[in-house]
């Protein structure tokens, strides 16, 4: 079984929800992407701060 | 020379009296009334709380940094209000008790022309039967609401985490432990980071992990929820919280007001009606949260606290508290200025305002017994509408009673948000969001309430790295180091 579909089996309600699979976890904790995730929640975040000043 | 009081030396308060101080310079006066001697960045708490960070690392003395600006600190809270005087005196001033160390339970008073009111809450342990004494430290269940709580619910963690090396299965049930609580993002953080931590001691089999809520459907966050865009899909964050929650096997519970806690169990009652009882080894339950229970009396001595405070002992602003059913709500009856309507003197910041009505659709259960999250205003709102105020009260003082009030309401302000799910430079992770407005507005955004273009949320390590550095940033910032004034609220 994939490691995505683990859990679905542990309770009923998880089988109504998503789960990531393994590239979409991985991504979480990828460095390099999550640098340039970093710059760009940043940015996001400056535009909404700036706009609720 | 103008007095201005601040009563209340968290984020809005803190944030309030430094800028007010740094605005009028030494030919006013800002006192600052708290019973604290440090001031604490509460959203550290979380990592207190699962042993990642200390009690020292997330407050500081308050006392030295009061000095530096000028500021006069008194140790004490405060007990009432005179807006009118007495027979004594036609000044306006506040009675406070002492609670430095060597003056504790003298009584003072302090005069003022203009005071904001940001005493943040009461944590409403005493709401809920078994859920805490006086202090939080309950014999039942934890709290992170405070840095020492957070220390005593480490302590208490420890212990599980033992028995389930020794092989022993543990349950583990952390929410919010009344129908009427907010703050569900503390707790959110917790039971992940919780999560996170029986995973690093090698022990997630053992541990059975639920969550408990008021909200009636996961992330609500007393927000009414988001709608975010993913993928080109403007998404329900009900979806993202159900999909974390599968993903790291934590079943829910949602729709419950909890009622009695005992030794191991904790009452509760559903939003339809029906009542059970959810056993625990481990339990962190958010309390309700109240007004501080400030008094108020006129010039006669007669008791007006229900003129300035409405009965949850929350202060009266200038929002529309008539607003009547949830069909008939607005954005335009959430608060602008924070003036009180009776006092014109008078301001109130941060938790410590009156809300005008729930954010989130009001539910109850058959039964009567009101079941939903009540409106969140910590963090980057309790800054803003802080910084705001005092903005208002240095131009009322500077420039006549006639100046122009600065504005920051709810329904017209982002946030921005960032819920740990578990601490680690390179395996941590964290929600990063975005909310735009924070109170929905359904006159100018008909679909979902926000703006989808400035409403976003993603987990990832990213959204660590930015917690973690706002731990340092907020602390410097309230510590009034060199360029605290570019570091925004």
């Amino acid at each position: 079984m994939k490691e995505e579909e683990v859990n679905f089996a542990k309770n009923e309600r998880f089988q109504l929800t998503m789960i990531p699979g393994t590239v979409a976890k991985s991504m979480r904790t990828c460095v390099v992407w999550q640098f340039i995730r970093f710059l760009v929640i940043n940015i996001k975040m400056l535009v909404v701060v700036s706009k609720s000043h | 020379m103008a007095r201005l009081v601040v009563l209340g030396g968290g984020v809005s308060g803190h944030t309030a009296a430094t800028f007010a101080a740094k605005w009028l310079g030494s030919s006013h006066e800002v006192v600052v009334v708290t019973p604290n001697s440090k001031w604490n960045w509460i959203p550290s708490n979380i990592w207190v709380g699962v042993g990642q960070m200390t009690k020292e690392e997330v407050t500081f003395p308050l006392a030295p940094v009061y000095a530096k600006a000028g500021i006069n600190y008194k140790q004490a809270k405060a007990v009432s209000i005179n807006p009118e005087g007495d027979a004594s005196t036609d000044k306006p001033f506040v009675t406070i008790e002492y609670t430095e160390a060597g003056r504790e339970g003298q009584i003072a008073t302090v005069e003022y022309d203009y005071l904001i009111n940001a005493t943040g809450p009461k944590l409403n342990f005493a709401a809920t039967p078994g859920l805490g004494d006086a202090n939080g430290l309950g014999k039942f269940t934890v709290s992170v609401c405070t840095a020492d709580h957070a220390e005593h619910a480490f302590e208490e963690l420890t212990k599980v985490i033992a028995k389930m090396k020794a092989g022993e299965r543990q349950k583990i049930l952390i929410g919010t432990g009344h129908g009427m609580c907010t703050c569900q993002g503390a707790a959110f953080e917790y039971i992940f980071n919780v999560e996170h931590e029986i995973k690093k001691a090698g022990v997630r089999n053992m541990a059975d992990i639920k969550w408990i809520s008021n909200e009636s459907f996961l992330g609500d966050f007393g927000m009414g929820g988001l709608h975010m865009k993913v993928g080109g899909y403007a998404v329900s964050s009900k979806l993202f919280a159900e999909s974390l929650f599968a993903e790291r096997n934590v079943d829910w519970l949602i729709g419950a007001h909890v009622h009695k806690v005992e030794a191991g169990k904790a009452h509760y009652e559903l939003l339809d009606g029906s009542m059970g009882v959810e056993e625990f080894d481990f339990s962190m339950l958010i309390p309700p949260f109240a007004g501080v229970g400030l008094k108020a009396y006129n010039k006669a001595g007669e008791d007006i606290t229900a003129t300035l405070f409405a009965p949850n002992g929350f202060m009266k602003v200038d929002a529309n508290y008539a607003a009547g059913a949830y069909e008939n709500w607005k954005a335009s009856d959430w608060p602008k200025t924070y003036q009180t309507p009776s006092y014109k003197n008078i301001f109130a910041a941060g938790i410590a305002f009156a809300p005008p009505h729930l954010i989130s659709k009001p539910m109850s259960s058959p039964n009567g017994t009101p079941i939903n999250p009540t409106p969140p205003r910590t963090g980057m709102p309790a800054g803003i509408i802080g910084k705001a105020v005092a903005h208002s009260v240095c131009d009322l003082i500077t420039k006549g009673v006639n100046a122009h009030l600065h504005e920051a309401s709810m329904a017209a302000m982002g946030a921005a948000c960032v819920a740990s799910a578990g601490k680690g430079l390179f395996d941590g992770t964290a929600a990063a969001m975005t909310v735009y407005p924070v109170v929905p507005d359904f006159e100018k955004y008909p679909g979902t309430g926000r703006d989808t273009d400035y409403t976003f949320g993603e987990i990832g390590l990213a959204g660590h790295w930015i917690k973690h550095i706002l731990h340092h940033l907020f602390i410097y910032k309230a510590k009034l180091n060199p360029g605290w004034t570019l570091i925004p609220e």
